[in-house]
């Protein structure tokens, strides 16, 4: 559904624009609808540059991106429009995706204007409430207030409420649980697994192995703008060939066993 | 007490330098309409913008209504020679030396002052908000161009471009006044709006309207301004007192209209006419006065509006 | 060393009243022990982290007291508490590597920081080169500015200033949270590293993430809420919790291993209470599966079993 050949991108750097920062480096992988695709990787890697050249908020160096065989990199005007009808994108920073001195509601006011502009007021209503429920919120709760009066986990599904208004395929996710508390983390990482089960192909970008491995169907690990390992989450958790993928797994504080150094030492203490 | 100098521009010699722009704190994103109340509560509690706001006020009350209470026009030269203030004849300030009414000249000059400040101020914020807004959200090399464009403005001297165009205008209104005070004095403006724009460009409410649909104009005047509303604000009433200032140094080096008496000619001409030795006070003072009252009332006014703003600088 | 806390209350001015923000917490901390004080946003740990050391202007101490090594912590003067900062009490705050003075470079830095203690750069330099080394950098960190060093070398860096006059206590506040992973090791290591070689005596780590926890501390303090749930050794908070606020948070970890596909975790329900005017009885009874009509008495922080300690009706000692 959604394929990216070959993707890079060069930002020019330096006083006058002499030096080359490769932030992204001939990236390949595609995206079919219902599976969750993990991109994960540590600061620099370029996952989230990727997200946004999907998205076409960054422009593409090189490379092609198609939607259902349609050409994406360069789209402009109406037909950038159209493609945002399919894909769309939730971010980290819910307090920051909302503009703090509109009401929370007034995003879906935005999609109602700019993409269905020939709705009914009454018909939108529904539509909205209908959106809201598939993502666990009460409309009384949450319409009507403004961002500081909700919480982020709250933002965060209603930022994924608004996309649903529209029929989207693909759904990019950047970091969207980083900056929620750890007991709401869970339930709108369960929202995702339930979107992914009815067709939805969501871009998980994390930089947290953990939440990576739980949700999604396959894995791409990035380092330094290029994919060292790329397949199936199992195989990639359970058996990474590549040592920077081991390095990354070893590193992971892990709820149950300890890092393998201290198992060592302490098993020296008590010798 | 605010803790930024929100000095206006031109203080002593607007010709020479544009300053630096000091200017306010812009308040934090914070939503204005359900702070509203809080806001107005805070508004008129705060004894600078309530003090200033009423100077302001009855300068302008007295400006719209004073021409129409003068007894005589104001430059007519019919009355008797540096007359003292007195209630005959209705000279309440007394007359020139060359018998004008100094009240009917006060009273036009006081109204030309507010007509330069709204329309060279106004022509400024414009301006400024056009290449402010444009360069922070584009940045780039349309970034660069305007920054050039700013930059190239900012040290032009403007003293002597003016000298120049006066030479070649037979006539000089209160028109021309203005476009050029405002044409002149847009560049802080400009810098300090790019500024603010590239900060909340970067934040995700702009990238999600974007994904909306929205275009560029509509993210620029939608999402972004309102979100400096009361910065804005702020700004218009800075370049507002600014250009009063401004358009009564020029009047007083001699490069005002030339069609009309305004508060600064007012002061050149006394000044030429040597109306302090003379002890020809109520020529000179009351324009002088005026200015001070007019200027220092907003940018009191101006201080007090950024504590209402921003609450970081109320105190508990 | 030790450490003691009794009915700590520290609450914030606000216009709209006081944000009790620490409302009545008791604990003790041991000589040597690494204490992991863990919660989420708005439970109040920063506030206890920060109130040992008294940095924060707006919060108000409004009761309680704190011992150090059996002398009594100043902690509402701010005056008084400069004798005790640095020396015997030090704290890596949250976004300290954010707050390197740009324009000075590390050794200025740390030589204008013990000259406003009395100390001598010179006579500390050795010692300073000495425990750089020991966390993997080199003594030319000192000639550099803080832009030309990585967020894992400036955290290090802190880490280092911080303990340099070996303080007793040590409060280190989100020291991981914005670094990568193979990074957050490393500096996670640093600190068991000044435990074990007696730069510090004992320290306090506070941060919401429980798996850092579990690899460096030996007991964990749980809050919510501003106030005190569970104190139990790491092990036990982990594998065998007693508070039902603590079960669920463990329950509602992922983990590298747990599919979504096999298991499905479940959060919690709700959101905490806000602390203008907290709800009197138990905070997490609005959210909590076993909450009764006793719930609406706080319950007590009493010792269930030996060092471990709930605040719970439903959990009787063992």
């Amino acid at each position: 559904m959604l394929k990216l050949e070959h993707i890079s991108k060069t930002y020019r750097v330096g006083a006058f624009g002499g030096g080359r920062l490769q932030a992204v480096d001939d990236v390949t992988f595609d995206v079919e609808p219902g599976e969750v695709i993990s991109l994960i990787g540590e600061s620099g890697s370029g996952k989230t540059t990727i997200g946004r050249m999907i998205l076409r908020l960054s422009p593409i160096t090189t490379g092609r991106i198609t939607f259902d065989g349609t050409d994406v990199s360069s789209l402009r005007r109406s037909h950038l429009k159209e493609y945002y009808r399919h894909v769309q994108g939730v971010f980290q920073d819910p307090f920051s995706s909302c503009n703090p001195i509109f009401k929370a509601d007034r995003i879906f006011a935005l999609i109602k204007h700019e993409f269905f502009p020939e709705v009914s007021a009454q018909e939108w209503r529904h539509r909205v409430a209908a959106a809201l429920e598939s993502v666990s919120l009460n409309p009384a709760d949450v319409l009507g207030k403004y961002p500081h009066q909700l919480s982020g986990g709250q933002l965060q599904r209603l930022l994924i409420a608004r996309a649903l208004l529209l029929d989207i395929k693909i759904l990019v996710a950047d970091e969207i649980i980083s900056m929620l508390d750890a007991s709401t983390r869970i339930d709108v990482l369960n929202l995702l697994g339930d979107l992914k089960k009815r067709g939805l192909g969501i871009i998980f970008i994390t930089h947290d192995l953990s939440l990576g491995n739980y949700i999604s169907d396959r894995t791409v690990i990035l380092r330094h703008g290029s994919i060292v390992e790329m397949g199936a989450t199992e195989k990639v958790f359970g058996n990474p060939q590549h040592e920077y993928t081991q390095m990354l797994l070893a590193s992971v504080p892990q709820l149950h066993s300890k890092w393998a150094e201290f198992e060592r030492a302490a098993h020296v203490a008590t010798v | 007490m605010s803790s930024s100098s929100s000095r206006l521009p031109g203080t002593l010699d607007p010709i020479a330098s544009q300053p630096a722009a000091p200017v306010p704190e812009a308040a934090p994103a914070r939503p204005q309409m359900s702070g509203f109340r809080e806001m107005v509560h805070f508004a008129f509690g705060n004894r600078k913008l309530v003090f200033g706001l009423a100077v302001t006020l009855a300068m302008l009350l007295f400006a719209i209504i004073g021409p129409f209470l003068a007894h005589h026009p104001a430059l007519e030269y019919g009355g008797k020679l540096s007359l003292a203030p007195t209630t005959k004849g209705g000279y309440w300030f007394g007359t020139t030396l060359l018998g004008q009414d100094v009240f009917a000249q006060f009273a036009t000059g006081l109204r030309l002052a507010f007509i330069v400040g709204a329309l060279g101020g106004g022509i400024a914020s414009i301006v400024g908000m056009l290449v402010g807004f444009t360069a922070g959200y584009r940045s780039g090399i349309v970034d660069e161009v305007l920054n050039m464009l700013t930059n190239v403005v900012l040290v032009i001297p403007t003293f002597a471009v003016l000298l120049v165009i006066a030479a070649y205008l037979k006539v000089r209104g209160i028109m021309t006044e203005s476009l050029f005070i405002g044409l002149t004095s847009w560049p802080w403006a400009a810098r300090a709006l790019r500024a603010q724009t590239f900060s909340l460009v970067s934040r995700d409410f702009v990238d999600m309207a974007r994904l909306s649909g929205r275009k560029s104009w509509q993210i620029i005047f939608k999402e972004i301004a309102p979100n400096m509303s009361s910065y804005l604000f702020m700004m218009f009433i800075l370049l507002f007192g600014g250009s009063i200032l401004i358009a009564a140094t020029l009047d007083f080096i001699g490069l005002g209209p030339s069609n009309t008496i305004s508060l600064g000619m007012m002061m050149q001409l006394s000044v030429q006419n040597a109306a302090l030795q003379l002890h020809l006070w109520w020529w000179f003072l009351p324009p002088g006065l005026a200015i001070m009252a007019i200027v220092g009332s907003l940018y009191v006014m101006n201080v007090g509006l950024d504590e209402v703003f921003n609450p970081k600088l109320r105190s508990l | 060393m030790s450490l003691t806390v009794d009915d700590l209350k520290v609450y914030y001015r606000t216009l709209a009243g006081d944000v009790q923000a620490l409302d009545g917490v008791t604990f003790t901390i041991a000589d040597g022990e690494i204490m992991g004080l863990a919660g989420e946003s708005g439970c109040g740990k920063s506030t206890l982290g920060n109130s040992l050391i008294r940095l924060d202007t707006r919060a108000r101490h409004v009761g309680g007291h704190v011992t150090l090594d059996g002398e009594e912590l100043p902690i509402g003067d701010n005056e008084a508490m400069n004798e005790f900062r640095f020396k015997r009490v030090s704290i890596v705050p949250q976004y300290a590597m954010s707050a390197l003075n740009p324009t000075r470079k590390i050794g200025r830095m740390i030589d204008e920081l013990l000259h406003s203690r009395g100390v001598q750069y010179d006579t500390v330099l050795p010692e300073l080169s000495r425990r750089l080394d020991l966390v993997g950098l080199s003594d030319d960190v000192l000639g550099l500015y803080p832009i030309e060093l990585s967020g894992g070398m400036k955290q290090r860096v802190v880490m280092v200033v911080s303990t340099l006059l070996d303080p007793s206590l040590l409060i280190a506040d989100e020291v991981t949270s914005a670094l990568d992973v193979s990074t957050q090791k490393a500096v996670a290591e640093t600190l068991i590293g000044f435990r074990d070689r007696g730069f510090v005596k004992s320290m306090i780590v506070i941060t919401h993430d429980l798996s850092i926890l579990y690899q460096i501390a030996d007991t964990i303090l749980v809050m919510y809420a501003g106030k005190l749930a569970e104190k139990a050794s790491a092990e036990t908070i982990v594998n065998a919790p007693q508070h039902p606020y603590t079960k669920l948070l463990i329950s509602s970890l992922p983990e590298v291993g747990v599919r979504y596909a096999d298991k499905q975790l479940v959060g919690i329900a709700g959101r905490p209470p806000a602390l203008l005017n907290p709800p009197s009885g138990c905070r997490f009874a609005a959210r909590c599966p076993l909450a009764t009509t006793k719930c609406a008495e706080e319950p007590p922080f009493v010792e269930i079993a030996p060092n471990h300690t709930v605040a719970c009706w439903e959990v009787g000692p063992c």
